[in-house]
């Protein structure tokens, strides 16, 4: 057996075996055996526990890809069942000392019967989880030696049909829209897919992987190749249009609940557009962004509430001077800081957020903005005698602040002001030598965030008809910070995906909720180490990620060039 | 007519009296030069010049004008550029666009044009790299970039911070000879340098800085010659 790397395959097999571990012990496992993948078949519990092996069997070969088929099996074989043994000795920890649940709340008696198929700690149970598991590795590693060309679509029908496992909630409320209930009622169970959903939904996107690696991508290419500067220009022109006649029927089709999902994906656009100017074009990390949604919504609130608080004013009337607070705001918190740079700006930015907070909360305040009772019957937006009330009707006032913010935000970046913020993101010290004034530069940064922000709150409030100091935590704050950072900063586009990611996806894995922050942390590491440019980063952010591969580039081709210099 | 000229000038850091009156003068066309060890007050020279520092007395005139009631961000487009230590260069944006952020005042496009071009003949070196990150380059080409960006503002006095810190020996042979070049083509140049030797060769006047004090000024070539300048900072015994 030459060339068989028995420490990796170990050293995989560990790594896999403590993340099961880990899952089962904080109750995941247990949790997520709740929610059904494939009805009777997988819970999304079981896919937690299996995952892992089965990811653990394919890593054993990723290093080497040249061995014997059997040395391969074998590999993801032991790395199978080194994932087990944590298992085993939990269960048999477990059934020989009950006690053990004081320390460990999470292992329970159910969480044993998922681990043993309800054996327990038997002979059986153990057996079959030994089983399981080094079957599991054995899989992940067989996937290599299947050719090359069904490979690559395998793997990805594999995850797209997790994927539309994993959030079977927006296929179902779309059939529910679009389809008959009968037809509905095949495809669906009651908490996730059939059998027969599972395995259409893997046949097709088998088929249409398959196709896209053999022709479709090679057509795509060639088109693109041969297409003149004209016919690219219309084409993304049509693609444009294409989109938007989409973002307009949208809500008809997703239905209240998803469009409901929608909208609060679309308010955190709205703020990380914001936030993105502050942080992504100019570079100053601002860790109260909070503050001037809750400005924004308070203001709003109070300008049209018909409670004993409220002015009962029109929401039109409302949002521009919601946005003028939350511009003003950001001018006042702009002017103490403007000489603070970098972590002394974040902690400074982070009181401000919590002051806001704390007099909102304030029972000295309470009086004029209710305290932590907060304000009620918020007005809704109207046109006429039409009132804008179901998440449909919000999400194109949402939609239509989105567009707004996204034309401000891209004109801004790519005009003087643009250069200005990013020159003095690069260097203070040097933008100023080449004559930018950093006063306005800052202020102007600090003042068109909090705006966004501000419009973002005043949609906000009137959306939910209520205003609570608890809506404006120092997490939205994170959350919009984390949104533009794994988007990518300083990437317009990068905002939407980051927001669909980390607002978006919890929404629809509601099983989740409990796990959130851990998920949080979890990608955001993880984004870090294998993707630190964001998932779809800006163009600078590319280029600068790319320069030293450009760089090796260059000195392969004038070596004599790069030498002489230290 | 002096260009520049500092007329006792005081300044601090808290309660740490950094300068203790700088008079100094620099004629149209000079280069002359700021010599001194660590800590002795050439940086705060420079920065009060460039107003990021304001003198607690003592005045600063540029063409007969003070400049102690002016904005950094005011100087490039009064013909003052300032090539701050440790190179000042952005580093993600490519060198042409460096170049361009150094002619941002100005909105002459057929000028600026040119004038890259003038910098790309005197670093050929950049031109190879015009589109390349700046941030990417070689110690040596960002301290040609960050020289070059300064000369887009077509300034009339060039300031240099310690353009030869860390560089190897040949680099900075390069550079100063680039800053005889640029002070020919019209430039006055104060060069502030530890590097005493070099600073001199080029200089026509030097200053010696100690503890915030000038202590000697003379001509370049009579420094040079001076014993104490020898001994201390030239190193010859």
């Amino acid at each position: 057996m030459t060339g068989m790397n028995w420490r990796h395959v170990i050293r995989t097999g560990l790594l896999m075996s403590l993340i099961v571990l880990l899952v089962s012990i904080i109750g995941m496992v247990e949790t997520f055996d709740e929610r059904d993948l494939v009805v009777g078949y997988l819970t999304l519990g079981q896919l937690l526990l299996f995952a892992p092996a089965l990811f653990g069997g394919y890593r054993t070969v990723a290093r080497e890809a040249r061995r014997s088929p059997v040395s391969t099996l074998l590999g993801g074989l032991v790395a199978g069942l080194i994932v087990a043994v944590p298992l085993i000795l939990l269960v048999l920890l477990a059934s020989a000392w009950p006690g053990i649940r004081t320390y460990f709340p999470n292992i329970s008696p159910a969480l044993l019967d998922i681990l043993s198929n309800g054996q327990g700690a038997t002979t059986t149970g153990i057996g079959l989880l030994l089983l399981e598991m080094g079957l599991l590795g054995l899989i992940g590693a067989a996937i290599h030696l299947v050719p090359g060309a069904l490979r690559r679509p395998l793997l990805t029908a594999l995850l797209i049909t997790s994927a539309v496992a994993l959030f079977s909630d927006v296929p179902l409320n779309i059939a529910n829209e679009l389809l008959d209930r009968s037809i509905v009622r095949i495809l669906f169970g009651t908490k996730g897919l059939t059998l027969a959903a599972a395995v259409g939904a893997f046949v097709i996107s088998l088929l249409l992987a398959f196709w896209w690696d053999r022709s479709g991508r090679a057509a795509l290419n060639r088109r693109q190749a041969t297409q003149s500067p004209t016919q690219a220009a219309r084409n993304r022109r049509i693609a444009t249009l294409a989109l938007l006649v989409v973002l307009l029927i949208l809500p008809r089709i997703l239905g209240i609940f998803l469009t409901n999902v929608l909208d609060q994906v679309g308010i955190f656009i709205l703020m990380a557009l914001g936030l993105n100017i502050v942080v992504g074009f100019a570079g100053l990390l601002d860790l109260g962004y909070v503050a001037f949604f809750a400005i924004g919504a308070y203001t709003t609130a109070l300008l049209t509430s018909t409670g004993d608080l409220g002015l009962g004013m029109s929401f039109w009337v409302a949002a521009p001077i919601s946005v003028a607070a939350a511009t003003l705001a950001g001018i006042i918190l702009g002017i103490p800081v403007l000489r603070l740079r970098g972590d002394y700006l974040a902690i400074v930015t982070l009181g401000f957020g919590e002051i806001i907070r704390v007099l909102v909360r304030s029972d000295l305040l309470k009086p004029v903005i209710g305290g932590a009772q907060g304000i009620l019957n918020i007005g809704r937006p109207s046109l006429g005698s039409f009132e804008l009330v179901t998440p449909q009707q919000f999400y194109y006032l949402i939609l239509l602040g989105c567009i707004l913010a996204w034309y401000i935000a891209s004109r801004l970046r790519d005009g003087r002001i643009g250069r200005r913020w990013m020159a003095m993101r690069e260097d203070e010290d040097v933008a100023e030598a080449v004559g930018i004034n950093l006063t306005s530069t800052k202020l102007l940064a600090f003042s068109i965030g909090a705006s966004f922000a501000g419009l973002a709150g005043s949609i906000f409030a009137s959306r939910i008809g209520s205003a609570f100091p608890n809506s404006f935590e120092l997490l939205i704050s994170i959350n919009v910070l984390a949104i533009v950072i794994v988007g990518g900063l300083g990437s317009l586009p990068g905002v939407v995906v980051g927001a669909f990611v980390l607002v978006g996806l919890p929404e629809l894995l509601r099983e989740f909720a409990e796990y959130r922050l851990l998920m949080y942390g979890i990608l955001l590491i993880v984004m870090m180490l294998v993707r630190p440019e964001g998932l779809w980063p800006s163009a600078v952010t590319r280029r600068e990620m790319h320069a030293a591969e450009e760089e090796a580039a260059r000195e392969g081709i004038h070596p004599e060039e790069v030498q002489p210099i230290t | 007519m002096s260009i520049l000229e500092l007329n006792d000038v005081h300044a601090y850091y808290g309660k740490i009296h950094a300068l203790k009156g700088i008079s100094l003068k620099v004629e149209k066309g000079e280069i002359v030069t700021l010599i001194g060890g660590n800590g002795a007050g050439k940086t705060t020279t420079l920065r009060t010049i460039s107003a990021l520092m304001r003198p607690t007395t003592g005045s600063v005139t540029f063409e007969d004008e003070s400049l102690t009631r002016y904005k950094p961000s005011d100087l490039a487009a009064r013909g003052i550029a300032m090539v701050p230590e440790g190179r000042g260069v952005f580093a993600r944006m490519t060198v042409l666009e460096n170049l361009e952020m150094g002619a941002f005042h100005r909105n002459d496009k057929a000028g600026i044009a040119q004038d890259v071009e003038m910098v790309y003949d005197l670093f050929p070196r950049l031109k190879e790299r015009r589109t390349q990150l700046a941030g990417t380059m070689s110690g040596g080409e960002q301290q040609m970039l960050a020289m070059g960006r300064a000369l887009m503002s077509r300034p009339r006095l060039l300031l240099l911070d310690e353009p030869s810190m860390g560089l190897a020996p040949v680099l900075v042979e390069a550079i100063f000879s680039t800053v005889v070049d640029i002070n020919k083509q019209g430039t006055t140049v104060l060069l502030v340098e530890q590097n005493a030797l070099m600073a001199l060769d080029i200089a026509s006047r030097g200053y010696v800085l100690q503890t915030g004090e000038i202590v000697l000024s003379d001509d370049a070539k009579a420094l040079q010659k001076n014993e104490m300048i020898q001994k201390v900072y030239l190193g010859i015994e």
